[in-house]
């Protein structure tokens, strides 16, 4: 049973935000006065929930019958060879109901949205991951979805576009900006501050104004949780490094939480390079990125010299977002964890090694971990034990692989 | 320079609504928008505010994303948002900027105040800035004197609304419903309620903005407000004209008949 530690980790540990949601000077609310009530009641609702032995029991239930968990691990020799021979352990978070991790946070949410007694969901999504996920918890618990998509994610993903139309979710194509997540970001909280007597906004990343951001990390923490336990099992020690790609921060920040306190564990986040850093083209938050606000929150952000926020670009459209979440700009900050770059070519390379080497077909989101991955174990040697969030499945991108691919 | 303090006094010895108009920088061009918002004060308009334009307004309705991505385009920065400022202060309207808060922040808050000062601005509406992350900018702008305007809303309970006049001079700004910017069929039929709620935690203006557009409406407003916020409805003519001259009588006209709402009390 899952216990109030494993979904909030040690109160008091000093990971925790302060009370104004901030990770060190990271984090905080830039909003609308007209949605602080509506946080407000969101991070009291989640305070009594978090210890709620009902709620827990619920989250639960919810997590084993229907999320598929706990994942499984699966150690990956073949695809290792290419990364020096160290040995490299997926958490398989590709195997939830859905296909990707996001669907944790979703039902986590989707529970203090009943809780709240709130009648209609709405959320963004890049990768239509996020949006799958909110759209089967609404149809499961009997929700009103409207789900908020970039017109360009709407074409690369348009498989998930049907799947949640199947569910029963509207999809509003989103047409200003860059027509991509944070696009879509913004046309949410539009919706949000209209109609927040009724809705509830399901934030989708461990990013936004407090509290999301700590929401999003506790209901995506048991992912780190399981895999410690399980490494432990599997190997008899902690592994020498997690990593995990990072676009808004959730199945990083949802894998890494556990072993923050593991001072031997090194976490390494791996962004979108999209064409490369001195292609301009990139969604290189963290790494290329300077200290600003977006959507809500203080972080990292890419922007010009004078706030306005630069396009990103990726192949992957889950991590394609020139913001980050606050905690993971607060764990650069702090050394805690290394940030780096992927690029388009290398994550598409390795999407087709883990598939033609394991027989496992990454989303190319999670594929950025995999590249990422095959440099640090040819750093840290056959020695070395990784542990790999395997974020999702790469069904949905099969028409990306096509194109790409010549297949 | 016409302050507010200046602006609210002579609106309530002449016993109406100061009418506050919203405009951004650099649209429909950077002289354009000086012109636009010139034409406004002549009309009636007591208060300008001037529009920084920023990649992601998510405040605003359609009317004014699209004022501000034509805006960008045009390849806006922040001085000329100071220059529009300043030629606006010339015609004898108080001038605010209205800012979300990261091109104030990445410029940097003590600079940004002290060059506003400079332009002849008067003071801020920061929409996205809530009291607790307002203490830098506060004190900047108390130190280069000007004023700081924050918004309430329907959904505020009384708690929140006393925070916010804590760090508000000039006037507190009630949101008329709960969304974003665009003209509207009504005004929300909660604004009146949020103003006399208001009235109880401060002494201090307070302006009611959001989805108004017309005179009717202006005066419906000014019966319990000390002002009233104009912004899309003036974009909207702007937006809709075949050429400048066709915005800028539009616009004149738009502002002459608010002014006759805001005096209709
Ligand atoms: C499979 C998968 N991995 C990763 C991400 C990136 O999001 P985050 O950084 O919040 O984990 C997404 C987002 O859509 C996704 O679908």
């Amino acid at each position: 049973m899952l216990t109030a530690a494993d979904l909030a980790g040690n109160a008091g540990a000093g990971d925790d935000p302060d009370p104004f949601g901030r990770f060190g000077e990271f984090g905080g609310r830039f909003v609308p006065e007209a949605l602080v009530p509506a946080l407000d009641e969101v991070a009291a609702q989640y305070a009594k929930a978090k210890s709620d032995p009902e709620f827990l029991r619920e989250f639960d239930h919810l997590l084993r019958t229907y999320a598929g968990r706990p994942t499984i691990l699966t150690e990956v020799p073949r695809f290792a060879k290419e990364a020096g021979g160290a040995r490299i352990i997926l958490k398989r978070e590709d195997l939830t109901h859905t296909g990707a991790h996001k669907i944790n946070n979703v039902l986590g949410q989707a529970l203090l949205t009943k809780r709240m007694g709130k009648t209609r969901v709405i959320a963004e999504t890049g990768a239509g991951q996020h949006g799958v996920a909110t759209a089967t918890a609404c149809a499961l618990l009997g929700l009103d979805c409207v789900i908020y998509m970039g017109e360009v994610d709407c074409e690369r993903q348009a498989l998930n576009v049907a799947r949640m139309k199947l569910l029963g979710a509207e999809v509003v194509p989103v047409a200003n900006g860059s027509r991509t997540l944070k696009d879509a970001i913004n046309e949410a909280f539009r919706d949000w501050v209209t109609n927040v007597d009724h809705t509830y906004y399901l934030f989708g990343t461990a990013a936004g104004p407090h509290p999301f951001p700590e929401i999003v990390r506790d209901f995506a923490r048991i992912i780190g949780v399981e895999a410690r336990r399980q490494v432990l099992e599997l190997v008899g020690r902690l592994p020498d490094a997690v990593t995990a790609c990072v676009g808004g921060g959730s199945n990083a920040i949802g894998i890494f939480h556990a072993f923050v306190g593991d001072k031997d564990v090194a976490l390494y986040g791996f962004e979108a390079g999209g064409h490369g850093l001195e292609s301009g083209e990139h969604a290189l938050t963290l790494t290329a990125g300077t200290i600003g606000v977006l959507h809500g929150s203080r972080t990292f952000v890419l922007q010009d010299d004078e706030g306005q926020t630069i396009e990103s670009h990726s192949i992957s459209a889950g991590l394609d977002y020139p913001g980050v979440g606050p905690e993971h700009a607060w764990l650069k900050e702090t050394g805690r964890a290394t940030y780096r770059g992927v690029t388009d070519a290398e994550a598409m390379e390795a999407f087709a090694l883990l598939a033609r080497t394991e027989g496992i077909i990454p989303a190319i989101e999670s594929s950025h971990a995999l590249a990422g991955t095959i440099k640090l174990g040819r750093e840290l040697g056959p020695e070395a034990v990784i542990l790999v969030n395997l974020s999702g499945r790469g069904d949905k991108d099969m028409g990306t692989a096509m194109k790409y691919f010549n297949l | 320079m016409t302050t507010l303090a200046s602006v609210f006094e002579k609106a309530r010895a002449e016993n109406r609504a100061a009418l506050v108009g919203y405009l951004p920088a650099g649209f429909p061009t950077k002289e354009g928008a000086i012109a636009a918002a010139t034409a406004m004060v002549e009309a009636g308009c007591d208060v300008i505010e001037i529009g920084l334009p920023y990649s992601d307004p998510l405040m605003d309705g359609p009317t004014i994303q699209d004022a501000v991505h034509r805006s960008l385009l045009n390849g806006t920065r922040i001085a000329d948002v100071m220059h529009t400022v300043e030629g606006v202060a010339k015609t004898g309207a108080a001038t605010l900027v209205m800012t979300y808060w990261n091109p104030v922040y990445i410029y940097g808050a003590e600079r940004f105040a002290r060059d506003l000062a400079s332009a002849g601005g008067v003071g801020t509406i920061t929409p996205d800035l809530i009291p607790e992350e307002a203490g830098p900018w506060c004190a900047a702008s108390a130190a280069a004197g000007i004023d700081t305007v924050f918004l309430v809303a329907p959904s505020s309970p009384d708690e929140r609304i006393a925070s916010v006049v804590e760090c508000c001079t000039g006037f507190l700004y009630a949101a008329s419903l709960m969304g974003i910017t665009g003209a509207r069929e009504s005004v929300g039929s909660a604004a009146e309620g949020l103003v006399k709620r208001s009235r109880a935690h401060t002494s201090i203006p307070v302006c009611v903005g959001l989805g108004v557009g017309t005179g009717a409406q202006a005066a419906e407003v000014a019966a319990y407000a000390d002002g009233v916020i104009v912004g899309s409805a003036f974009i909207r003519r702007l937006l809709d004209a075949p050429d400048e001259a066709t915005g800028l009588a539009a616009v004149r006209e738009l502002a002459t008949e608010l002014a006759a709402g805001v005096r209709s009390r």
